[in-house]
């Protein structure tokens, strides 16, 4: 078997990048993002994308990097109140958003992963969410129809993986990335650790290996906090 | 004196109940964990994949791994327990959440609510708010009663998009508490603010209620 193991970023997506194509990429802000592969999209210079996000970064950093270059041309996300850039774009009509309620978003990268072509929620009934989707009631309570997501790429970053593309993510730097593991149509991850085989806890693996077809281990982490809060020290302990 | 949003979250704090999953939106209704009474005990839920959230850090002490729906670092208790955003939001649309605190920009008579865009202006997301309404047993908004320019946010029907239809159960504003009644179009002002007189609350509010307050 062909070795999953990359030695960079831009070779871990050598053949797989393409004009228009769909990229799934994990993270919640700027928590838990796949930086190194990111950086080698914006150098590849592949562009109208349809990118599967939470958010779009931040001006200058994470998905703001590919949006500042153009590169993006819709986006799928649930909120980018953190990017000036992307609201004046949106509002002058230059970026398609397709904006998905945060659970919708997640269930419709799982079902993608899973088999599901679509799924019924509440969530969204009544609002401009359901315009143009099919409704049905279960039980007496109306029920919205909403689709599966799949891409052409899902980029995703964890803690630890090895050469087996097992992969164990790290507190909330989890959130989406699971789920874009299993829907991309091919998956490269990036860790901060990559282990020998055999030395990830078997019973505490998140990702199993099927869903990761590349793995690298990023050269760097910046790993920007995008909110810092803190309390003094001095501040008596809270119960 | 109407009430600071000090003194509106307070107010929020007194809907918790030992033992109560609670997820507090971004914002405001963020304070909401500074007021917990004592003798209960509640779980936070953050949506981004969280339940048992911690104070945030000592300074030194920050996480970047570690952040809350809002995005600010945080810290974790003996009892956290962490996991991905599916498994977070089956949690709350699947009814496991007892409670919501949320901020609105409109809160129509009938419990829609309204907190996530104006159009051609102001461009955010939802991001979790409708997954939270829709699946959460009871939620809960804390607003200003008015906006800057004077106009009522307690509105009879909203004109900003909606997060959700019919799903607020009960407002608190600066100028006091409202029970909603879900679907109804029935707005009860059961609380005023100290100070608040119901005369100044029936002049800055658009929508219709019913009152036994004097």
């Amino acid at each position: 078997m062909a070795t999953k193991i990359q030695s960079d970023a831009a070779s871990a997506l050598s053949g797989l990048l393409f004009d228009g194509m769909t990229v799934m990429a994990g993270g919640f802000g700027l928590c838990g993002i796949p930086e190194n592969l990111i950086l080698a999209i914006r150098e590849s210079g592949v562009k109208d994308l349809t990118v599967v996000s939470n958010n779009c970064g931040v001006d200058g950093f994470g998905l703001g990097l590919l949006l500042e270059n153009g590169q993006i041309r819709k986006m799928i996300s649930s909120y980018v109140g953190e990017n000036e850039l992307f609201e004046r774009l949106y509002i002058e009509g230059r970026l398609e958003v397709e904006f998905t309620p945060q659970g919708t978003l997640a269930e419709r990268i799982r079902a993608g992963g899973a088999g599901i072509p679509a799924f019924y929620t509440r969530t969204g009934v009544g609002t401009v969410v359901a315009e143009g989707k099919e409704t049905r009631e279960f039980d007496g309570e109306t029920y919205l129809m909403e689709r599966a997501l799949k891409a052409d790429l899902s980029i995703v970053k964890a803690w630890k993986g090895d050469a087996e593309g097992n992969l164990i993510y790290r507190k909330t730097a989890r959130n989406f990335n699971p789920m874009m593991a299993t829907a991309g149509r091919v998956c490269v991850a990036e860790v901060e650790v990559l282990v020998g085989t055999g030395s990830l806890d078997k019973d505490m693996i998140h990702t199993p290996g099927v869903y990761v077809h590349r793995i690298l281990k990023g050269p760097a982490y910046e790993k920007r906090i995008e909110r810092l809060t803190t309390r003094p020290r001095t501040e008596k302990a809270s119960a | 004196m109407p009430w600071t949003r000090d003194d509106m979250t307070a107010r929020a704090a007194r809907e918790l109940k030992d033992g109560f999953y609670v997820n507090l939106g971004i914002g405001i209704p963020t304070l909401v964990a500074n007021h917990i009474p004592p003798g209960v005990q509640v779980t936070l839920q953050s949506e981004n994949g969280m339940l048992g959230m911690g104070p945030y850090p000592f300074e030194g002490e920050e996480d970047p791994d570690l952040v809350n729906a809002g995005k600010m670092t945080i810290s974790e208790l003996d009892a956290s327990s962490y996991f991905n955003s599916a498994e977070s939001f089956a949690m709350i649309r699947g009814g496991h959440i007892d409670l919501s605190v949320l901020g609105a920009m409109q809160v129509a008579a009938n419990g829609d609510l309204a907190n996530w865009m104006v159009p051609g202006k102001m461009v955010k997301g939802m991001g979790g708010a409708m997954d939270l309404v829709a699946g959460v047993k009871r939620v809960i908004v804390v607003m200003e009663h008015c906006e800057k320019t004077g106009r009522s946010k307690l509105v009879r029907q909203c004109t900003l998009p909606l997060t959700g239809k019919g799903v607020v159960d009960l407002l608190i504003t600066d100028l006091g508490v409202f029970e909603i009644n879900r679907g109804r179009s029935s707005v009860r002002l059961v609380e005023l603010a100290p100070g608040v007189t119901l005369e100044e609350v029936r002049a800055r509010t658009e929508a219709d209620f019913v009152t036994d307050l004097a």
